[in-house]
């Protein structure tokens, strides 16, 4: 697992049955893209958060491939429909193989 | 031929212009590849998706980036300049609301960033903007 | 005063934007923070001080506005997890004796300052809690944990006009501080003052040039996406005109961090801000 890594994770903590919700997810991760070199000119091997998925009570909402294109501290913005009261669940896969996650609840009247 | 130090620039210039030639075709075509791989070939409409990104970005390290694409599936991100155009996909779920989303990306030097929408009918639409990266100064 | 050529771009630059934001006003999930103000009357050369968010894009601007936009935050997490972690050998966290850590409102706007006849900063103090009460190894000066906890330390005070004491025993650190400032120094044969009492405001590259102002530090900087303490930045700062920079938590960057924080008198901590 990648040293330091830190979910932060925006979501309103009530909503009414139907209305959209905006979502906002962070997460520090260095995202080593492959392509830089250290000093002593080796290269650094490639190191990212390959992919987010943001789930609602088992239903998908946003499933992101990742590439070493996206900034470090990978910062997504989206948004939801929510049916019932429920549990965001938020996940991030490691190019090491380690996952990290977050979990959100949500009322809703 | 005498190589005075004019002529050694010119050559010098010369064979930077050609180099340029030479290379945007073959970046250009990553991208247009990985498009056609996407897309099957298919035409490509316009109009049904909004890319916005800034005109200039201050540091091509983190570049603010929004796609907006009603009723797609899934949205890819390219940037035709970087070493590996691939950007992002983003597939939405039967939850998602709008069939938007924002990130924040890397671009090598000015280009273009495309984004490619895979409709619910199979069609495809794409949009593209000129996101010039400036060297910083004692920030860049 | 006439109006500077990067004012009127930057307001070019955002109207019709998506932003609520403009270029002169800053608002931080809704409370707004003074940007410009009259100089201090120790400056001789400056009417008007200004905070380097003036200096940026619309975009970069943006990104400070809302705390959850705001990529420093998650390190500000980071400061709150570390508070409350137990380190060193009396089995202590930062929590064991600061009760709340909004308690320290207030504390940036007046470091550096002097105790026991020498100036200290933000990073010593927490260092002397890490050696002195918890027996903890001290953190380097301008690494990850140090960074995160000054800026946890730094946001209570976000809001609150810096004011430094200049006079008394801090005198003499105030004019080496400021000496250092007016010094040429490196192969470009350059002072602090060059670029940033001389010329901000204009481009340096595709760059503009702020005042140097350290209301905000630690800031997280899209160059390197992390937090950059204020010894660093001026360590950067020294490597560009070509000079030996000065140790970070030297004499010579506490004085000089004096100083520059008596240039800032009256612009409100930002901290933790975001810069190009």
């Amino acid at each position: 697992m990648a040293s330091g890594v830190k979910p932060r994770v925006k979501v309103p903590k009530k909503a009414s049955a139907g209305e959209t919700i905006t979502i906002k997810t962070l997460i520090s991760h260095k995202m080593e893209s492959g392509q830089r070199k250290d000093d002593d000119g080796n290269v650094i091997p490639r190191s990212i958060i390959n992919r987010f998925t943001a789930d609602f009570n088992g239903q998908n909402v946003i499933d992101v491939t990742l590439e070493p294109a996206i900034s470090t501290n990978p910062y997504f913005q989206f948004e939801a429909v929510v049916p019932e009261s429920g549990e965001f669940k938020f996940t991030w896969y490691d190019d090491d193989g380690s996952t990290y996650e977050e979990v959100k609840k949500i009322a809703v009247s | 031929m005498e190589l005075t130090r004019r002529k050694i620039l010119a050559i010098g210039t010369g064979t930077f212009a050609f180099a340029g030639v030479m290379g945007l075709p073959a970046f250009a075509s990553l991208t247009d590849d990985a498009i056609a791989e996407m897309t099957g070939g298919a035409e490509m409409g316009e109009g049904a998706i909004t890319l916005t990104a800034p005109e200039i970005a201050e540091n091509g390290n983190t570049v603010p980036i929004s796609v907006d694409a009603p009723g797609a599936v899934a949205i890819t991100l390219f940037a035709d300049g970087n070493p590996v155009p691939a950007v992002a996909t983003f597939k939405f779920g039967p939850l998602s609301a709008s069939r938007s989303a924002s990130t924040r990306i890397r671009l090598a030097k000015t280009q273009n960033v495309v984004a490619v929408a895979q409709m619910e009918d199979g069609s495809f639409q794409h949009a593209s903007a000129n996101v010039k990266v400036t060297i910083g100064g004692c920030g860049g | 005063m006439n109006l500077k050529p990067w004012i009127a771009i930057a307001a070019i630059s955002l109207s019709g934007a998506a932003f609520a934001q403009d270029s002169s006003s800053l608002s931080v999930e809704g409370e707004a923070l003074l940007t410009e103000t009259a100089a201090p009357e120790h400056m001789e050369n400056v009417d008007t001080i200004y905070s380097g968010w003036r200096f940026r894009s619309g975009e970069t601007q943006a990104l400070q506005t809302d705390d959850f936009d705001n990529p420093a935050m998650i390190f500000v997490d980071k400061g709150i997890d570390l508070w409350a972690k137990v380190d060193g050998t009396e089995g202590k966290s930062c929590s064991s004796c600061h009760e709340d850590v909004a308690d320290f409102a207030g504390l940036r706007t007046t470091l550096p300052r002097v105790e026991d006849a020498g100036l200290v900063t933000m990073e010593n103090l927490v260092n002397e809690c890490r050696t002195e009460r918890m027996g903890a190894e001290a953190w380097k000066y301008s690494k990850g944990n140090m960074t995160a906890m000054t800026a946890l330390i730094g946001l209570q005070s976000r809001g609150m006009a810096m004011n430094v004491a200049i006079d008394g025993d801090a005198a003499p650190f105030w004019e080496k501080g400021k000496e250092l400032y007016y010094t040429r120094v490196g192969q470009l044969d350059m002072s602090c003052s060059n670029c940033h009492e001389d010329n901000y405001g204009t481009m340096i590259r595709a760059d503009h040039l702020s005042q140097g102002q350290i209301n905000g530090f630690p800031t997280y900087r899209l160059k390197n996406a992390k937090l950059n303490s204020i010894h660093g930045r001026f360590k950067g700062c020294m490597k560009n005109i070509r000079a030996t920079p000065f140790a970070e938590g030297g004499e010579e960057f506490k004085a000089l961090e004096l100083y520059l924080a008596s240039r800032g008198e009256g612009l409100v901590v930002e901290t933790p801000s975001v810069r190009n």
